[in-house]
């Protein structure tokens, strides 16, 4: 088994931190291997970021993505720029107020979620990647809740974890029903 | 560190792994993609009762870990290819005066400032070949962050046992590249320490060999009459400037390598037993070749991959050891092919400029062809 994964977005979204967390998540309490490798541009903000995971049963061989089963998009530039990097017959999950698919996008399973807004109802939009890691969670499964719980909470320092906490259900309950819809 | 299971970089994994060996000493001046193992030694080392100095250069860097070296500790720096550029006058001071160093070369695209964030494989010569004259060295280049740890433990004890700078390779793929890693016990880490003089300062030599040609190493500051010269030096450590003393000391520092190569080589030898085909790779380069070699044997083809851990002193036993086309898949444009063409006829170069390494389905691709 497996397992690629791409995030796309701009840098300041929380791309390579979505990327770290889910792949630790999966390496270190899912028991299972992971490689996880970046890219980001000169710019602390605005310029283009990617992360990539790979997940598998067996120690991980080529470390980047050949062909992503999950594409998580946060901008319309990655859109433009990874689209092609998605399997065929792979998932594309999107800020549906930041990535407007086109015909391109047609053979893909999407699934959409406001993160954006959502976290900025929560009270601030840097959570924006935790809501979308809720919701990644609940509509691929490829990491558990708890696994995923565990290493977000490792990551965020303690003050903000409440805030993330309810950002992290936030995306999952909505997850949940969007894939069963 | 506490034993257990991290989530780490390769860049972290040689910092931790350079604490777990014993290094407490380290001077470095910061450069991607190794600026990290700089930022991880400046948190850990004083939790671990050692120092760190952010130097002015690469060159002071350098020159002070030599001088750290001398007092007894564990040393090291790291950089990338322009800071091992500048370096290069001291590694072969360090070869030339025995001194135990680790140098950590995170590969970037290159010549010159290159492609600083990206991977390249064009330094595997310059380790080697870096400063004048004929010295030998070692050089170690993992594939993963656990073999980054493990072999960091190594490299400190080859510096150590052989009084060498080891030239530990990295590139900038699994220097920011993060995996799932074992930290072992303390007391199961092994750690090797040089040896020093039994003899009182007044009947030591400083540079005299024991019959395995590595001298004690004493400390400064011990009472030993300590003269380190980069000039061609008799077992006093005084310069001698004849054909006589450049041939028994030179001679020496190249032997006490070479007649312990089996000792320091480490090679993975991946699905050779049956090979008809063998890709040589290094780093993270093997990581895609290793998925090649399972989707060629998928396909029928009898692939294997060589892994060189060791590059230096270049194992070429392993070479010798299989009747079988080669193919070397580095991200320069060919240098260990010419090592392994030394060994065998039948070798073809796949290269890559740098940037990245090969996808899998390119090096399938040259097994293909090479199998026809």
């Amino acid at each position: 088994m497996r397992i690629e994964i791409k995030f796309g977005g701009l840098g300041g979204q929380g791309i390579i931190t979505a990327g770290y967390i889910t792949a630790k998540a999966a390496a270190i309490y899912d028991g299972k291997e992971s490689a996880f490798t970046q890219d980001y541009s000169a710019e602390a903000r605005g310029g283009a970021s990617t992360s990539e995971v790979i997940i598998s049963d067996e120690k991980v061989t080529y470390p980047q993505v050949i062909k992503a089963d999950y594409l998580v998009l946060m901008s319309q530039s990655a859109y433009r720029d990874y689209l092609d990097k998605l399997k065929e017959g792979g998932t594309l999950i999107i800020d549906e107020d930041l990535v407007k698919p086109d015909e391109k996008a047609e053979n893909f399973k999407i699934y959409k979620i406001p993160a954006t807004k959502f976290a900025e109802e929560i009270g601030n939009p840097i959570v924006a990647n935790i809501i979308m890691l809720g919701f990644f969670t609940a509509i691929t499964g490829v990491v558990s809740k708890d696994a995923m719980w565990k290493s977000i909470e490792e990551r965020i320092p303690q003050r903000f974890l409440e805030l993330n906490e309810r950002a992290f259900l936030k995306g999952y309950e909505y997850g949940e029903k969007m894939k069963k819809m | 560190m506490k034993p257990g299971y991290y989530f780490w970089s390769g860049d972290i994994a040689a910092a931790e792994g350079a604490i777990a060996a014993g290094c407490r000493f380290y001077a470095g001046y910061p450069i991607t993609p190794s600026s990290e193992i700089a930022e991880r030694m400046a948190l850990r080392l004083p939790q671990e009762g050692g120092k760190f100095i952010e130097m002015e250069d690469e060159i002071g860097s350098i020159a002070a870990i030599i001088g750290a070296s001398w007092t007894g500790k564990k040393v090291m720096t790291a950089t990338a290819g322009p800071g091992i550029s500048l370096m290069n006058e001291n590694i072969g001071l360090a070869a030339m005066t025995e001194v135990p160093i680790v140098v950590i070369n995170a590969m970037r695209g290159a010549p010159s400032t290159g492609l600083p964030t990206l991977i390249g494989q064009g330094d595997l010569m310059q380790a080697k070949w870096g400063s004048h004259g004929s010295y030998e060295i070692i050089s170690l280049y993992p594939d993963s962050v656990q073999e980054t740890f493990d072999l960091m433990i190594d490299a400190f004890n080859y510096a150590e046992k052989y009084r060498v700078p080891v030239m530990f390779l990295i590139d900038a793929m699994l220097a920011h590249m993060y995996e799932k890693i074992y930290v072992p016990p303390d007391d199961e880490i092994v750690r090797i320490e040089r040896k020093r003089p039994t003899t009182p300062p007044e009947e030591t030599l400083i540079y005299k060999a024991d019959d395995d040609l590595i001298p004690p190493m004493p400390r400064i500051g011990e009472g030993y009459k300590i003269h380190a010269s980069g000039l061609t030096h008799n077992e006093k450590g005084y310069p001698e400037l004849t054909p006589q003393a450049q041939e028994r000391l030179v001679k020496r520092l190249n032997d006490k390598i070479r007649k312990h190569a089996e000792e320091i080589w480490k090679v993975e030898e991946y699905k050779t037993d049956d090979a008809d085909i063998i890709v040589v790779a290094m780093g993270s380069e093997s990581r895609s070749v290793r998925l090649a070699v399972d989707l060629a044997r998928r396909e029928g083809i009898k692939a294997g991959m060589l892994r060189l851990i060791t590059i230096w002193p270049f194992p070429y036993k392993f070479i010798e050891k299989y009747n079988v086309p080669y193919i070397v898949a580095e991200i320069n444009y060919g240098q260990i092919y010419h090592k392994v063409r030394e060994y065998t006829r039948d070798v073809e170069l796949l290269p890559k400029m740098g940037g990245e390494i090969h996808k899998p389905d390119e090096v399938l691709r040259a097994i293909r062809r090479a199998v026809q």
